[in-house]
């Protein structure tokens, strides 16, 4: 439902999503780009997900140094209104009216924008229970770590005294943390994955510092309660077996799906790897003149990372908004087993390296010594040893000098391993 | 999560204190001419009915809202009844309240969407069925099925799976919404007077010469009439008044909710052929704009057993995958059980007991959703002959107009118009499902405003959403217990 009596704002560049994707692409662009670039975000304040995931850990790779969250957030919004872009906070975009132009929804009234280079940073967020498909009651006490981290951060909320957390990844660490910080203790954590190597430098730190026991091969089978949780049902999905786990509070972390709404609806190429906008290696969609950067072309990486796409998208757009000349050609990069998603995932005739020369992948397996190799039309192009694992519940990265032999105008790229 | 309101000792409620939505009761005094028990779409709708009438009226629910038992937990189709056993009550009460429930809607603003259905027959036996379900229908007083072929049915409905063989249209099945038709009801009841008194459980009955009390877990009501319209206890309470007469077996109902991005695949409800055990698993459009698979059909012994089940998953989405693969690649944002009151005899079962001046509705078990103004009407006459008198009121207010939760009509997000005049309505909180502050405000102020947070997901469709509170989770009951408190103040 659209109307075109709504009064319209025509920004050279309009940004959606201003986590660390969004801010920093304004940041970077703002200076050079001669008309507004204008950031929208549906919060109250910008910053994405670090607003609310209060321990330290951002900013290594684009900061280069350390800081918590907020205040991560808090930099990376001040640095872009520094720059010349404009925030706008409370604007959750709605719908498309055409190609270049979108409904957005503000308690200031409803508006139209239109640009001729609108960049998608909307992110990602874990899946909450029913996606997971867990049967059982509904008690209250379920969160994922995004709602939990809202909760005890940003709301000082109370949740629970004793927790189940389900995921092994970097992001289940950081529920633990939360947890600890609202006063409730972590009894178990859970993971599908085999090997507790798969996520050794947290695994360590969670058995003795935060005094963690972990699960490894474990699946939650069903949640009891009525009212509040009171017990939580598991299975080791090797011998079957089954046991219950008292606790009146169960997070599920991890588990991502990029927050692709306005990319669907926009019809945009989706990747059925990693279920967000097909991205070439200038993070240009299907549609010419839309961009998509961070989580949600890559579920999850790091803020640094997201932040770095940013960055390496305001080049793309500016040469798109001196030439708007419709990309063409290109192969598909896709990912074989053990990984389940490849991004960026086309590779065009005469585009730049990726952000970071990284291609970034998602492993189903630990792989502790990856030996990757390149294929297309069946020939092996390119391998190479990496001396980092490839493991579950985290980002692989791997060179994209492996894609230097590519025939830009064959068939699909498969990435995988020898 | 208790209500404020909800706190008030327990002590006898009266009809003197007609306070309205209020929970606690007040203190002994005439008995109400009429408690209906049961705050569900059928109690509520008997209450409405009742009260258009000089009679003074209580309806007793044991939660802590109207609407939170099988009312809440359906398919939501407005059913026209074309598969019904024709001559049964049920058929007769079905076919009426889809009228009376349809126009109601129109009034009070409650979505309806005219999708119509597709029955689709996946095997020859089942393609043989058509023409006689098109006969029952006719026997039921539907005319409008129409049989169609295989490449009718792809024409309709193209992402369903391989091996349709032809289909039935049944072009006036409809979609609702079951939340706010229920609270439009009861809403409507407490307009012409009801008093509603939430959090009372009836747990025992004492049948006096001239007056009935319920002793309830906050306190006594005293009621001439006793209308038992308690779903899923009907048979404990009707067994309170003496009768042995049926038995309620819980028929589990378990249902998958996808994400609206589903919807463009689907825009009409597609129906199995039935089977002895049940109308069987459907795929339909939600009033919300999603895509939902379901229900199963299980008898289970334990009526609170609204849990959902691994082998319940497992059944659906190996129906999902036949009926529509594609539909199992999007993500599930929803699953919910709800439990059918079925029962050992083959129609409703309504019935009144004169002596006792107590009148049964039970077995109201896949259709009373449909039919709820319809029992409303016949229980009217029912109790009438029964011998309570009726007198028309002379006058009586507007039913209320509800706010709109139907994807397909404007929401306050979207309206310039609205958003102007109060910014709040353009204060969006909940991302998912576009719901903002304005709404969550107006439900803490309505008539029945909710007392948790599942009951403002069914007045607003907050938390709803794909994300399940991931983004809004905190802000929404943030806000939720800030409206109570300014509400109450
Ligand atoms: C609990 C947790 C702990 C983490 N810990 C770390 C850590 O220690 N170090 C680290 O580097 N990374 C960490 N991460 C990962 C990091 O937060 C993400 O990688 C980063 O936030 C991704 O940035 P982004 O800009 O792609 O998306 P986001 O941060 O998700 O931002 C997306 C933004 O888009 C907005 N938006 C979405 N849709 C719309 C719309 N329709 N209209 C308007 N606005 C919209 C949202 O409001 C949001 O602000 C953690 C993540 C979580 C969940
Ligand atoms: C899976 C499923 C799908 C369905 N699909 C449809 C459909 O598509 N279309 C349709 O028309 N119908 C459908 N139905 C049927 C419909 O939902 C029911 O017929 C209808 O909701 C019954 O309403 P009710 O008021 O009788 O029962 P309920 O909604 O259960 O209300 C009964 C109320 O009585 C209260 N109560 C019980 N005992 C006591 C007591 N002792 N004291 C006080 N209060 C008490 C309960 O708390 C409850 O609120 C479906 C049902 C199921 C389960």
């Amino acid at each position: 439902m659209t109307d075109p009596s709504l009064p319209v704002r025509t920004p050279d560049v309009l940004i959606i999503g201003g986590g660390p994707a969004g801010l920093t692409a304004a940041r970077t662009l703002a200076p050079k780009v001669p008309g507004q670039v204008l950031v929208l975000d549906r919060e109250k304040t910008a910053g994405g997900i670090p607003r609310h995931s209060d321990h330290t850990g951002y900013g290594l790779r684009d900061l280069r140094r350390v800081m918590s969250g907020p205040a991560y957030a808090r930099h990376l919004v001040t640095a872009a209104e520094r720059a010349g872009a404009t925030i706008r906070t409370e604007a959750t975009v709605t719908d498309w009216v055409d190609d270049h132009t979108v409904e957005v929804t503000t308690p200031q009234g409803r508006l139209r924008v239109h640009a001729p280079a609108i960049i998608l940073a909307t992110g990602a967020r874990e899946r909450p229970r029913p996606a997971r498909l867990i049967p059982g009651d509904r008690p209250r006490g379920v969160y994922t770590t995004g709602h939990l981290q809202n909760l005890v951060h940003l709301h000082h909320a109370k949740v629970g005294r004793k927790a189940v957390v389900v995921g092994g990844e970097l992001v289940s660490w950081s529920a633990v943390l939360t947890l600890r910080e609202a006063g409730c203790r972590t009894v178990l954590m859970t993971t599908r994955y085999a090997s507790p190597e798969s996520y050794a430098a947290f695994n360590l730190p969670g058995r003795t510092v935060l005094g963690v026991p972990v699960a490894t091969r474990t699946r939650v089978t069903r949640i009891i309660g009525h009212g509040r949780l009171q017990a939580v049902e598991f299975e080791n999905v090797d011998t079957g077996q089954r046991r219950t786990v008292e606790c009146d509070t169960l997070v599920l972390t991890g588990d991502w799906i990029p927050d692709h709404e306005l990319a669907r609806w926009a019809d945009l190429d989706i990747d059925p790897g990693t279920r967000g906008p097909v991205v070439d290696t200038a993070l240009r969609t299907s549609r010419a003149g839309v961009f998509a950067i961070g989580n949600l072309v890559h579920a999850v990486d790091t803020a640094d990372v997201a932040a770095l796409d940013g960055a390496h998208v305001a080049d793309q757009v500016l040469a798109w908004l001196a030439d708007p000349k419709p990309p063409a050609g290109g192969v598909r990069i896709a990912a074989d087993e053990p990984f389940r998603w490849v991004a960026p995932n086309l590779l065009r005739p005469g585009d730049p390296a990726p952000a970071r020369r990284r291609l970034l992948l998602w492993t189903d397996e630990l792989v502790r010594v990856p030996h990757v190799a390149v294929r297309q039309g069946g020939t092996v192009l390119a391998q190479r040893r990496l001396p980092w694992p490839a493991s579950p519940g985290r980002v692989f990265r791997v060179p994209s000098s492996l894609l230097r032999d590519v025939d830009p105008s064959d068939g699909d790229v498969h990435v995988g391993l020898v | 999560m208790s209500h404020p309101e909800a706190t008030g000792s327990a002590n006898n409620a009266g009809p003197s204190n007609n306070a309205g939505s209020g929970n606690s009761a007040g203190s002994t005094s005439q008995p109400f001419d009429v408690a209906v028990v049961g705050g569900g779409i059928v109690g509520a709708a008997i209450a409405r009915e009742l009260a258009g009438y000089e009679l003074s009226i209580a309806l007793v629910e044991a939660r802590d809202d109207v609407g939170d038992g099988t009312s809440k937990a359906n398919t939501a189709i407005l059913h026209t009844g074309f598969d019904a056993k024709p001559g049964t009550l049920e058929s007769r009460l079905v076919r009426r309240g889809y009228h009376l429930l349809g126009e109601y809607a129109k009034r009070t603003g409650i979505p309806v969407e005219r999708t119509g259905a597709l029955l689709v027959a996946w095997t020859p036996e089942e393609f043989d069925a058509l023409p006689s379900l098109a006969e029952k229908a006719r026997a039921n007083g539907y005319e409008h099925c129409e049989i169609v072929d295989a490449a009718e049915v792809y024409r309709q409905v193209a992402a369903l799976g391989e091996g349709a063989l032809g289909g039935l249209t049944v072009p006036d099945e409809s979609i609702i919404c079951t939340w706010t038709t229920n609270l439009a009801l009861a809403t409507d009841a407490v307009g012409r007077g009801v008093r509603l008194l939430r959090n009372h459980r009836v747990e025992a009955v004492t049948v006096a010469e001239d007056a009935t009390t319920l002793h309830t877990s906050a306190g006594d009501v005293p009621a001439r009439w006793v209308v038992n319209a308690a779903g899923l206890g009907a048979d404990v309470l009707d067994r309170l008044f003496g009768h042995d007469r049926f038995t309620v077996t819980p028929r589990r109902g378990e249902l998958l909710v996808y994400d609206k991005l589903a919807r463009p695949m689907i825009d009409k409800i597609v129906l199995p052929v039935p089977s002895k055990v049940g109308k069987g698993v459907l795929i339909s459009p939600t009033i919300y704009g999603n895509v939902m698979l379901g229900p199963t059909a299980e008898d289970l012994t334990d009526r609170t057993a609204t849990g959902t089940s691994e082998g319940g998953f497992e059944f659906l989405l190996d129906k999902g995958r036949r009926l529509m693969p594609r539909l199992l690649a999007e993500e599930v944002t929803a699953s919910y059980a709800g439990l059918r009151a079925a029962i050992d005899h083959g129609d409703f079962l309504i019935q009144a007991d004169p002596t006792q001046r107590y009148l049964l509705v039970g077995g109201i078990r896949s259709t009373g959703l449909t039919s709820g103004m319809a029992i409303g009407e016949y229980v009217r006459d029912l109790i009438a002959e029964a011998g309570l008198t009726l007198v028309p009121k002379a006058e009586l207010p507007d039913p209320p107009r509800m706010p709109n939760l139907g994807e397909a009509f404007p929401r306050p997000y979207q309206r310039a118009d609205l958003i102007a005049a109060d910014p709040a309505y353009g204060s969006v909180v909940c991302f998912c499902e576009r719901v903002t502050a304005g709404e969550i405000r107006d439900a803490c102020r309505s008539v029945i405003p909710p007392a948790s947070l599942e009951g403002l997901r069914r007045r607003t469709r907050a938390m709803n959403g794909r994300c399940q509170g991931f983004y809004c989770g905190a802000e929404v009951s943030d806000l939720f217990t800030n409206s109570r408190n300014e509400a109450t103040r």
